[in-house]
């Protein structure tokens, strides 16, 4: 991902916020003021709640009026639709800080002879924008209004154009919506954009491996910068679109030097005094070597240090996860009914990676932990594709980070012995430390192996220790003699010294 | 007005032509509206409607195109948008006789 500039970069351009968020990121801080920008997007792909969503902030949260122009759905239908997202339209238009020009399909006998002009439609706007006060303006979608006079394009966009340079004139902010036919062809139906838009944003909604996957791109912005490529886009209740932000944008957290207990002592002495307070630590190693018994006493020694700490669990129940902590003599009970813990069991499959996401965030900021947990990461990579799953893993690293979190995220080896997960290749580049948990064969016995492969900002114990799993917990102990290939298909240790 | 008046408005029929300030269009719609009342083989009034002037009675007649002519009496309303120089055409889709044609 990469920021794109266009020719002549317009210092001075002020930000209209459309408050999606992550959005606003993208277009350094919102759309131009005073600009034209059109949403393209197949059917379902989000662009009346996008458009509605602009107008809706800047009435809510701005003092911006505005002017929504449907030539698709009736006013109503749009006040019923958008009630989910917490819109109260009914009221705005009461206050007429919204004012809707109707110009949805209606039951009447038309025809079209000869020449004719959109001069009604743009009366009818700069009525509606006057009475409003209106900042912003909606058309959607110019698409319908094409079709409604489909005989004549060549009218219809001479008129189109009279009207963007109208409402230009006024000043207004104006998002027009397109539709188009496929994910990845032209940018719209009827080419709409290339005479009337300085921006263009398109919104996509396309399967991937049996997936829905909504993105959202910043494909032009006439002299201004934007970020390039395609991000995550989420549909929220009570919050309408919600982009999820990709962390190349801000890499800039600052990064502490306090360090607090991983929950084991031993390991706190592999790695020179603890991890790092804002740091992400990935725990590596195929099924049974321990790694929720790692993460149990990562909650266990945080909350006995007086922090807050979080668990999201997506491999096993809350009832198992309790259980298992009991049998390492952890309360997990206790521990929650002082307010200190919070175990979340998620199963992967309930929703979409940016909704997983951002359940992890809204979590986070609700619960405001010092140390947050993920069991397992592998559980949600089997969910999405490869390219959501990096990204994704990219969102989540960051905003751990930004929140001055210790982090632990697990990563199930699909192979016994060794190996790597997908996870661990995408996620290795992105986490501070990296501690893998291997079998390794001693002559006839399989024994337990723990290594602080890597530790960003900090000198580590490089053996390889052997560990055994009791009643009490994991205890770390002498390293291996030889040089086990813990990376390789079978990890074999040379005799004991 | 007396009951009269309103039995006679009841049965004359009244089109009305929207149209958009003294634009080229504008003015060949109102030349083109003297034509079809003149040669209409009954009285008709066509009632002109600025929208420039009146932006409020084009949005609740959903008006977008300009110049339209539309029969409002009816349900649903029967437009006509654009070009109505053509008379025996326009009395023809609003349903009226033409004198040339009756006489």
């Amino acid at each position: 991902m990469t920021i794109k500039e266009d020719d002549a970069v317009d210092p001075v351009l002020e930000r209209v916020k459309t408050g999606i968020e992550a959005f606003d990121d993208l277009v350094m801080g919102g759309l131009p003021r005073g600009r034209t920008t059109i949403v393209g997007g197949t059917p379902g792909s989000g662009k009346t709640v996008f458009a509605t969503q602009f107008l809706a902030h800047g009435i809510a949260n701005l003092h911006e009026p505005g002017v929504f122009v449907t030539f698709e759905e009736s006013p109503h239908e749009i006040e019923v639709n958008m009630a989910s997202f917490g819109w109260d339209i009914r009221r705005w238009r009461e206050q007429k800080q919204l004012v809707f020009v109707d110009a949805s399909p209606q039951d009447r006998d038309e025809i079209v002879v000869g020449d004719f002009d959109l001069a009604g439609l743009l009366a009818r706007i700069l009525h509606a924008v006057r009475a409003a006060r209106a900042k912003r303006l909606v058309l959607d979608s110019l698409t319908q209004l094409f079709d409604h006079f489909i005989a004549d394009p060549t009218t219809t966009r001479r008129e189109l154009l009279r009207i963007a340079a109208a409402l230009k004139k006024e000043g207004l902010t104006v998002l027009m919506t397109a539709e188009r036919n496929s994910e990845y062809g032209e940018i719209s139906r009827h080419r709409i954009e290339e005479f009337v838009a300085d921006n263009v944003v398109i919104l996509r909604n396309a399967l991937d491996k049996e997936r829905r996957r909504r993105t959202i791109e910043v494909l032009k912005m006439r002299g201004s910068r934007h970020v390039e490529g395609e991000v995550p886009i989420t549909l929220v209740e009570n919050h309408g679109l919600v982009a999820v932000p990709l962390s190349s944008l801000r890499l800039e957290q600052k990064s502490s030097t306090k360090r607090v207990t991983s929950g084991n002592a031993e390991l706190d002495g592999m790695t020179s005094g603890g991890l790092f307070r804002d740091s992400v630590t990935l725990v590596s190693g195929a099924t049974g070597t321990g790694k929720t018994l790692l993460v149990t006493n990562f909650l266990a020694g945080g909350v006995a240090a007086g922090e807050r700490a979080l668990l999201v669990g997506y491999e096993e129940s809350r009832g198992q996860l309790f259980r298992n902590a009991r049998g390492w003599g952890v309360d997990f009970e206790a521990m929650e009914a002082e307010g200190k813990l919070k175990v979340i069991s998620l199963y992967p499959e309930a929703q979409s990676l940016p909704d997983h996401l951002l359940t992890i965030r809204e979590l986070v900021e609700e619960f405001k932990p010092d140390r947050l947990a993920v069991d397992s990461l592998s559980a949600l990579e089997r969910i999405a594709p490869e390219t959501g799953f990096r990204e994704f893993l990219i969102s989540l690293t960051s905003f751990i980070k930004q929140h001055e979190i210790a982090g632990l995220c697990t990563a199930t080896n699909k192979s016994l012995i060794g190996g790597q997960s997908a996870s661990e290749q995408h996620i290795s580049t992105l986490t501070d430390s990296i501690i893998l948990l291997r079998y390794i064969q001693e002559g006839d016995m399989m024994n337990r192996g723990l290594m602080v492969l890597k530790m960003r900002g900090s000198e580590h114990d490089k053996q390889i220790r052997r560990f055994t799993i009791d009643a009490k917990g994991m205890h770390l102990g002498e390293p291996f003699g030889g040089v086990p290939d813990v990376f390789g298909d079978t990890a074999i240790a040379g005799p004991t010294a | 007005m007396n009951t009269d008046d309103v039995a006679d408005e009841a049965v004359r029929p009244i089109l009305r032509l929207y149209l958009a300030g003294d634009a080229p269009g504008a003015r060949r719609a109102l030349e083109g509206r003297k034509r079809i009342i003149d040669a209409a083989s009954e009285p008709i009034d066509i009632e002109i409607i600025d929208i420039l002037e009146r932006p409020a009675e084009a949005e609740i007649a959903g008006i977008l195109a300009t110049p339209t002519l539309s029969d409002e009496t009816v349900t649903p309303p029967r437009r006509l948008i654009g070009d109505i120089s053509n008379t025996t055409q326009v009395l023809e889709y609003f349903g009226y006789g033409n004198k040339d044609a009756s006489g």
